[in-house]
């Protein structure tokens, strides 16, 4: 069994595998185009969303505002950004930087990331509802267009979501750059002593966090055609669950793209088989954890038994 | 012209001038509701459940099932959509987490066939029914009575629902509108209690001591009995408070009434609505035409009704109407 350890992504695929599989036993209806789209396509959002809070978690960071920020960025995509688009743009932009300094600011002073980041919650929830105080808003027509666009053969949401893993991948794994953000997430005193600035790498990663959250709250927008001050707000545990659930770990510098995103997928592919299993609602949430629960533990186990043998 | 197509029109005309003739026994409808947290949804789900159930046995639809998300959001509320729709119902009936977040996903619904009727949290998509409750005209009743009862007027305090939701900036706006007709009153304190008793009670009681004299309290629903408690343990006069027909609210205010002779109000809207919604749905199945704008009355409660609305309303509960076949062809007609 050594296969698990070796690979990091398999136990992630494995699980997502099984449950497509019960997921098409009990609806087979889902096994088509049209069906992939709606199963998946509220997922790409959630994708995007796992692809920034792993950024975070990277640098040995956790961030508990990111649904805040996706539903401001929401309120802002759905007003500014379709009113006034070099406006909309500019605050977007403003909003990525904004991360960046959050990022530089949390290590310069030593501050921890999760009272932080709890804090700027509040913020970004106040601004949403200060921009949208009753939900409304609409979406920009291109960005409407973008999300449900009908590509041929494969549908828009497993289009959209080999698009993020592979780019992220080549971003995280792939490059320099992202094997030494890597490595602030791992020691960063070594990358200190080796002569980089850690404060600008600590606002890169923060900063690319910030623009995947942006991206995730366009694409919501995008889906839904309109926002809500609280419309995303849900994201912040999704997305610390799809990391750890796509083999990314705590303790910093060990992430997976790929895994995160199909930790995203199969967290959303969850919640569907759980309503179509006619599960009570009560349960639901419970049966949801139970799932995260069972695919952390069979982790666990292989890590463990590796480590034995 | 083909055969069929001259059939098809011909059958057109049929349910124009006699009305619905399609079957709809074969149709399946289902719920989408984002929230079971209160006594309000509880009694919702429950009049859907006892009517759905009633209509698959006597052979109307095929199935009336109720779905609720896990939590309230409408992320969640949307992907349940989208899974009703791949489940293959022919209609969703909707009380909606967000007017308008819920808008792509219902347009995917429309696009695929499927019969959209949204009620008491309505969604703005043009494709979709709204069965709604003037919200705002519930807010200014409320300072319309209590400007007969109190006609020198004085200082009112509001209680509001939960923030962001568009129910609560609805009755707020006719609570506003009823203050600026009758100048006498002015609303010297505005708390959120959340449509919860308990939480009214903490927020009325933190404000309480910062306030002058209240002679009455306008609210939304299910935080009257909270509003009372946290009066009297301030050692404050009652004021004349506006109650939501919940089961608690009326036990106290029979009590009082009892006790001391007071007189009150009390205004909401029926749960039983899912029941108005569910017959809605089956109309527009069976091939009614039924215009996307309707308006249900709101439910209300009386002194001279008050003992009949606390016998039918269970401990816990809200008083509640269900709706038939016949309320929901008469709700329809009247806004032809």
């Amino acid at each position: 069994m050594k296969l698990f350890a070796k690979y990091r992504i398999l136990l992630p695929v494995v699980s997502l595998a099984v449950l497509l599989a019960a997921t098409f036993y009990m609806q087979p209806r889902a096994m088509s185009y049209f069906g992939l789209n709606l199963l998946f396509n509220l997922a790409v959002p959630i994708a995007l969303a796992t692809i920034a809070q792993m950024m975070i978690i990277m640098v040995n960071d956790i961030d508990l505002s990111l649904g805040a920020f996706v539903s401001l960025v929401a309120c802002v995509t759905a007003t500014f950004l379709n009113d006034s688009p070099m406006l909309g743009v500019l605050i977007l932009l403003a909003l990525v930087l904004c991360y960046a300094a959050l990022g530089a600011v949390i290590h310069a002073l030593d501050l921890p990331a999760i009272v932080v980041t709890l804090g700027m919650s509040f913020v970004w929830g106040g601004l949403a509802l200060f921009i949208l105080p009753s939900p409304g808003g609409a979406s920009p027509g291109w960005l409407r267009a973008l999300m449900t666009v009908k590509p041929p053969y494969i549908p828009m949401a497993v289009c959209a979501s080999v698009i993020i893993a592979v780019v992220t991948h080549l971003l995280i794994i792939r490059s320099g750059i992202g094997t030494v953000l890597r490595g602030v997430g791992g020691n960063d005193r070594s990358v200190q002593r080796a002569g980089w600035p850690v404060v600008r790498l600590k606002a890169l990663a923060y900063g690319l966090a910030g623009l995947f959250g942006v991206f995730a709250g366009m694409a919501l927008v995008g889906l839904t055609t309109s926002a809500d001050a609280n419309i995303a707000l849900r994201y912040t545990l999704l997305s610390i669950a799809g990391v750890i659930l796509g083999g990314g770990e705590f303790t910093g510098g060990k992430v997976s793209p790929v895994g995160a995103v199909i930790g995203a997928l199969t967290l959303t592919l969850a919640a569907s088989f759980l309503s179509f299993l006619r599960l009570s609602p009560d349960w639901q949430i419970g049966a949801q954890g139970a799932i995260l629960i069972l695919v952390l533990t069979a982790r666990l186990l292989f890590t463990r038994r590796d480590a034995q043998a | 012209m083909t055969k069929t197509m001259m059939l098809l029109g011909a059958a057109g005309l049929a349910m124009a001038a006699g009305g619905a003739f399609a079957d709809t026994s074969g149709k399946r409808i289902a719920l989408s509701n984002n929230y079971a947290g209160n006594s309000w949804r509880q009694a919702m789900l429950q009049t859907f459940e006892e009517v759905g159930a009633q209509a698959v046995d006597e052979g109307v639809v095929a199935a009336a099932d109720a779905y609720t998300t896990s939590e309230n959001q409408a992320t969640e509320q949307a992907a349940q959509i989208q899974n009703m729709i791949l489940q293959g119902y022919d209609a969703i009936i909707l009380n909606a987490a967000s007017p308008t977040a819920l808008n792509g996903a219902v347009e995917e619904a429309c696009n695929a066939g499927v019969t959209v009727v949204s009620f008491d949290g309505i969604v703005t998509a043009p494709c979709a029914w709204r069965i709604a409750v003037d919200f705002k005209a519930m807010g200014k009743e409320q300072v319309e009575y209590l400007a007969s009862r109190l006609p020198e007027g004085g200082n009112l305090l509001e209680i509001r629902g939960l923030a962001g939701v568009f129910v609560d900036d609805e009755i707020h706006a006719g609570i506003e509108e009823g203050v600026a007709e009758n100048d006498q009153f002015e609303i010297v304190g505005s708390v959120h209690g959340d449509w919860a008793q308990d939480v009214a009670q903490k927020a009325v009681a933190g404000v309480l001591p910062s306030l002058p004299d209240v002679v009455g309290v306008v609210t939304q629903g299910g935080d009257g009995y909270g509003a009372a408690q946290a009066f009297k343990a301030a050692g404050r006069d009652t004021p004349l408070i506006v109650l939501g027909n919940r089961q608690d609210e009326m036990q106290w205010w029979a009590e009082q009434r009892d006790a001391n002779g007071y007189e009150t109000m009390s205004l909401s809207i029926a749960p039983g609505v899912a029941s108005l919604a569910f017959w809605v749905a089956q109309q527009i199945l069976d091939g009614a035409e039924v215009p996307k704008d309707l308006t249900v009355p709101f439910l209300k409660v009386t002194q001279d009704t008050l003992d009949e609305a606390l016998e039918t309303t269970p401990e816990g509960s809200v008083a509640n109407t269900v709706y038939s076949l016949d309320d929901a062809k008469a709700v329809i007609s009247e806004a032809m």
